[in-house]
């Protein structure tokens, strides 16, 4: 066992029981905070995977963004949403928690199958800067531009939409 | 070295927790959070099969970014979305906002 | 002889190669090394911070400041440690005991995660990430973080409105803040802060982008929450915002936090636009370096002690407005003009291209301006016209006040 794998243990069990914690916590506060190490844990796999850019932009986006909007949506919305003595979650949960663990056998199931499931990452040359492939890979046209372009009027219209919606008329 | 299917079993198990979110949970921020852990077990996946698999075509990386603005757009309209039902109807239990129902 | 660091760093790795020691922990000893040095270096620095800005505000106010204890009252903040350190250390009823805890640790951690991208001399660099320009902007985000678990955990009203509106400050100020910082991005062609600071080389980008530099600066104090935009603590609406319910060390650690964070924030625009280390001699003594480096940082920390001490807080709509309707746009017209000037004075000599640049932003400044000063014109007859609280009660309501 050499040590990156240490690291690959400790990082994946730190990360699935936060992952784990911000679905069943009570409180909602706390859930957000545990997607929140959820969300480090995974931007820590990019750092392993050799995609430095993504893991920064994993934090920027995720915590910086989407985590802290959640944290005041919840805040805002805390009457309901924190303090209810009643479990949070719903008559069903059973029913989700078996489909949940089938679905996880069975995914490890096919997976297992595969021919390539063993696979070992060949060595980066570290002359190779993936930000720069992956800059040109977004804005030329023989790549990847018309995905981009979409995504941007995607985030535009939803930033029409979000405006729109959470408008409040009666001010 | 670590070998790809230890990252798949990981993705595996992140979005399975996701999943038992979205359908277990009450609050609809709570779901929100499950649908955050899914995308992100998706995107380990696109990393991992990037850097084991085809590590000359930047391909995963460019969709795990496009991931990236989904999620911040769907975040964003939801979020709205939650705060406006909050403002008309004082409630984000998702099974109490069923009015499509009737 | 003129770099001791790296010196005592080869020192060390014969040291530990000779007791025997594989070469991959003797890598992992020497960065834990690294990391304590620089976290210790710089959290010193902190309590000599506490000294500066008192004996700066002073003498803003036109007073003397401490002067007691040792020359200059330089033993003064070791005197505010000690206080601090046997203060009753109270935790409010109803208060999230762990996230209460965690608050002020992530407070001060995120400041110090800074100091591992921020080069202090040529050869001095904690790690010289590729993407060291968005780790700086990941961290702020963890820092607005911490705030908003500090304002939540206290259970105190006061600290969670002083939570929200951080978030609505850090939150839009991190817009302008980013795209400003894409300029010196653009002009080096790389994201990495030494990469930057080595491609200054015939002038500073101040000189070739002042206004991505005044709108990282203005975008700098709004991340800080320092006056005008000091609306997080408001002592006089909110009794402090977010570290209302902190005492003793606790809130020592986010009193600490914040004087780092400014300077933190003045090395970080210093490299970036300052020249960071560059100075005559520091290539070849790389330690001059080091000294070249925290000059400029302590001058813009003095600008933004300089700021904070002259203008009165902002208002929380005009802060947004500020933001949204005037800063995010500007800086996305300074991006683009920049990026396309940039390729086309690109093979000119270098003297054309400073000029060149340097030109074009003095006519984006001179428009911007002309926008402002026609704005507030109309903004003045807005405000000149008669307010309808004067009018007698037998006259119907007038519902416009905007």
């Amino acid at each position: 066992m050499t040590g990156i794998q240490i690291i690959f243990i400790i990082v994946a069990v730190v990360t699935l029981g936060a992952g784990l914690m911000s679905v069943i916590t009570r409180n909602l506060v706390h859930a957000a905070l545990w997607l929140v190490l959820a969300l480090l844990g995974v931007a820590i796999f990019f750092v392993l995977l050799n995609a430095s850019f993504l893991a920064v932009a994993q934090v920027v986006i995720y915590i910086g963004a989407i985590a802290i909007l959640m944290i005041f949506t919840i805040m805002l919305t805390r009457r309901v949403a924190v303090g209810s003595a009643d479990s949070q979650l719903n008559a069903n949960w059973g029913w989700a928690a078996f489909i949940a663990v089938a679905l996880f056998a069975g995914l490890v199931w096919l997976l297992s199958g595969w021919n390539g499931f063993n696979i070992t990452a060949q060595q980066m040359s570290p002359r190779t800067d993936t930000i720069r492939q992956l800059g040109t890979a977004l804005v030329s046209p023989s790549a990847y531009v018309i995905p981009f372009e979409v995504a941007s009027i995607l985030l535009l219209a939803a930033l029409v939409g979000a405006i729109v919606v959470a408008w409040d008329r009666k001010s | 070295m670590i070998p790809i299917s230890w990252y798949l079993v990981f993705s595996a198990a992140l979005f399975t927790i996701g999943l038992f979110g979205v359908l277990a949970r009450k609050n609809a921020v709570a779901i929100l959070i499950g649908v955050e852990l899914m995308l992100n077990a998706a995107n380990v996946n696109l990393v991992a099969f990037w850097r084991y698999v085809t590590p000359d075509a930047i391909g995963g990386q460019v969709f795990a970014v496009i991931v990236f603005a989904v999620a911040a757009a769907e975040v964003a309209v939801g979020l709205a979305l939650i705060i406006s039902i909050y403002r008309r109807r004082n409630t984000i239990v998702a099974e109490e906002i069923d009015m499509l129902k009737y | 002889m003129g770099d001791p660091v790296t010196a005592i760093s080869q020192w060390l790795e014969s040291l530990f190669l000779g007791w025997g020691l594989a070469p991959g922990w003797v890598a992992i000893i020497q960065a834990f090394i690294g990391v304590v040095a620089i976290a210790t270096f710089v959290l010193l620095v902190d309590i000599l911070l506490v000294w500066v800005e008192r004996k700066v505000v002073a003498r803003f106010q036109d007073r003397l400041g401490p002067n007691r204890l040792g020359p200059f009252g330089l033993i003064q903040p070791l005197a505010d440690v000690i206080k601090l350190l046997i203060k009753e250390d109270i935790t409010p009823i109803g208060a999230d005991r762990i996230v209460y805890n965690l608050a002020p640790i992530m407070a001060l951690a995120t400041v110090l995660l800074l100091w591992a991208v921020v080069p202090l001399a040529p050869t001095i660099v904690g790690t010289d990430l590729n993407v060291g320009v968005l780790y700086i902007v990941a961290i702020g985000a963890l820092g607005t973080l911490g705030i908003i678990m500090a304002g939540w955990a206290s259970n105190n009203k006061y600290a969670l409105l002083g939570a929200f509106r951080t978030v609505a400050q850090m939150v839009s100020y991190e817009v302008p803040m980013v795209i400003a910082i894409m300029v010196p991005v653009i002009l080096a062609g790389s994201m990495g802060i030494n990469t930057i600071v080595f491609s200054q080389s015939p002038v500073w980008y101040v000189v070739t982008a002042p206004m991505a530099a005044l709108i990282v600066l203005i975008s700098a104090i709004a991340e800080l929450g320092r006056a005008p935009f000091d609306l997080a603590e408001a002592e006089s609406e909110i009794v402090a915002g977010f570290h209302i319910e902190y005492t003793g060390m606790k809130f020592g650690l986010f009193y600490a936090g914040e004087l780092l964070h400014a300077l933190t924030m003045g090395g970080i625009i210093a490299s970036l636009f300052l020249g960071g280390w560059r100075g005559p001699g520091a290539e070849t003594y790389p330690i001059l370096g080091v000294f070249y480096f925290f000059l400029k940082s302590f001058f813009l920390y003095w600008v933004i002690m300089w700021v904070k001490y002259s203008l009165p807080r902002i208002r929380i709509d005009h802060m947004l407005n500020f933001n949204w309707k005037f800063l995010t746009p500007l800086s996305l017209v300074v991006l683009l003009v920049t990026a396309v000037l940039h390729k086309l004075l690109v093979g000119l000599p270098d003297w054309q291209y400073v000029i060149g640049m340097l030109l074009a932003n003095v006519i984006l400044f001179w428009g911007t301006l002309y926008v402002l000063r026609r704005y507030a014109r109309t903004e003045r007859v807005q405000v000149a016209e008669p307010m309808p609280v004067a009018v007698p009660p037998a006259a119907p309501m007038s519902s416009s006040q905007s």
